[in-house]
C-alpha cells in the first residue's frame, strides 16, 4: 500500500498520483446494475445506432472515477470533504480515460487540515472531457 | 403565451416547492457492487480488519456512492414537466459531512431551487439545478449535494 499522505507533505502545485481507467462496455452495464441508470445510450448499440450516436460513459461514472482519484491518494486517514465536477466531453468504452489532478491550495480549519484541488480527466488525444475540484482533510505531523 | 412559455413559468413558479423524499439502503450488497463497476478496490471499503485500524474506526462506503443514479439521480428529484426533449446532465457538487456506514438507510431530501434560461447556439438552454440533503437513519447530516439539469431545445 502507498505511504500516507501528510498535510505537511503536501505542496501546492504538485500532481496528484494519475488514476488510468480502461472503461469496458462490461464495465458501463456493472455500472447501470449498481446505480440504477438504465439509460440505453451507455450500452444498448441498435439502440445508439438508430440514433446515430455512440455509446458513452455514464457522466456519474466519471464523476466516481475522480472520486476514486482523490479516495486513492488521501488513504486510510483522509477524508474526502467536497467534490464538484462538470462534464466538458464524451467518453467511450475501448477507451483509456485517465484521471489526474493538482494542488491549488491549503489550509487550516478549525481542527482539519485542507487541501484543494483542481480534477479532470482526459482522454487518449489528451482532451479534458470532465473538469472539477476537490477538498480533502488530510491528517496532521502534529 | 406559447406552450414553451407557459412549461418555463410553470417551473419556475416550482422553486422551493417542488420537493422529493427518497430513500436508500447503502447495504454490503450495494457498496460491493459499487466499488466493483468503477474497480475501486480499496480495503475501507470492504475489509472490516484493516478498516478499524483506521480514522474511520470500521468499514465505511465510499464517498464517491453518492454519485450512483439512485442517490443523485433522476429518481431522487422531484418529477417537474421540462418543455423540450433532450436533456443533458450539466454536473454538480457533493460536500460530505459524515461517513456512510455500512447499513445507512440514506434519506435524500431533494427540492427544485433554480432555473434559468439562456440563448445557445442551437436554440435556448434551460437549466434546472435541484438541491439534495442526505440524511441516514439517526437524522445525521451525511452530505448535501447539488446537480443541475439542462434541457435543450
Amino acid at each position: 500500500m502507498p505511504k500516507q499522505v501528510f498535510y505537511e507533505d503536501v505542496e501546492v502545485g504538485q500532481d496528484i498520483p494519475p488514476l488510468i481507467k480502461h472503461p469496458t462496455s462490461r464495465q458501463l452495464v456493472m455500472w447501470a446494475g449498481a446505480t440504477e441508470d438504465f439509460y440505453e445510450l451507455h450500452y444498448d448499440k441498435d439502440w445508439a445506432d438508430s440514433r446515430k450516436m455512440r455509446i458513452i460513459l455514464h457522466g456519474r461514472l466519471k464523476a466516481a472515477f475522480m472520486g476514486q482519484l482523490m479516495t486513492d491518494w488521501i488513504g486510510d486517514e483522509g477524508e474526502l470533504k467536497k467534490i464538484t465536477v462538470s462534464y466538458r466531453g464524451m467518453d467511450y468504452p475501448g477507451e483509456d480515460l485517465t484521471c489526474k489532478g493538482k494542488v491549488t491550495g491549503k489550509r487550516t480549519e478549525g481542527d482539519k487540515h485542507l487541501v484543494e484541488c483542481a480534477i479532470w480527466t482526459e482522454n487518449p488525444k489528451g482532451e479534458n472531457t470532465t473538469q472539477g475540484t476537490a477538498i480533502v482533510d488530510l491528517p496532521s505531523k502534529g | 403565451m406559447t406552450q414553451t412559455q407557459e412549461i418555463i413559468d410553470k417551473l419556475q413558479s416550482l422553486i422551493g416547492i417542488a420537493e422529493k423524499v427518497t430513500e436508500v439502503e447503502a447495504d454490503k450488497s450495494l457498496v460491493r457492487r459499487f466499488a466493483q463497476a468503477i474497480g475501486d478496490t480499496n480495503p475501507l471499503w470492504q475489509d472490516e480488519a484493516h478498516a478499524t485500524r483506521t480514522r474511520f474506526g470500521g468499514v465505511v462506503a465510499p464517498p464517491h456512492i453518492l454519485t450512483a443514479s439512485i442517490m443523485s439521480g433522476a429518481g431522487i428529484r422531484p418529477k417537474v414537466t421540462l418543455p423540450f426533449n433532450r436533456t443533458v446532465d450539466g454536473g454538480g457538487e457533493i460536500e460530505f459531512f459524515q461517513p456512510i456506514r455500512p447499513g445507512d438507510k440514506i434519506v435524500s431530501t431533494t427540492k427544485l431551487v433554480d432555473v434559468r434560461v439562456k440563448d445557445g447556439k442551437t436554440g435556448r438552454m434551460v437549466f434546472v439545478s435541484f438541491e439534495t440533503i442526505h440524511r441516514n437513519q439517526k437524522n445525521e447530516v451525511l452530505a448535501k449535494s447539488k446537480a443541475t439539469i439542462i434541457n435543450l431545445e
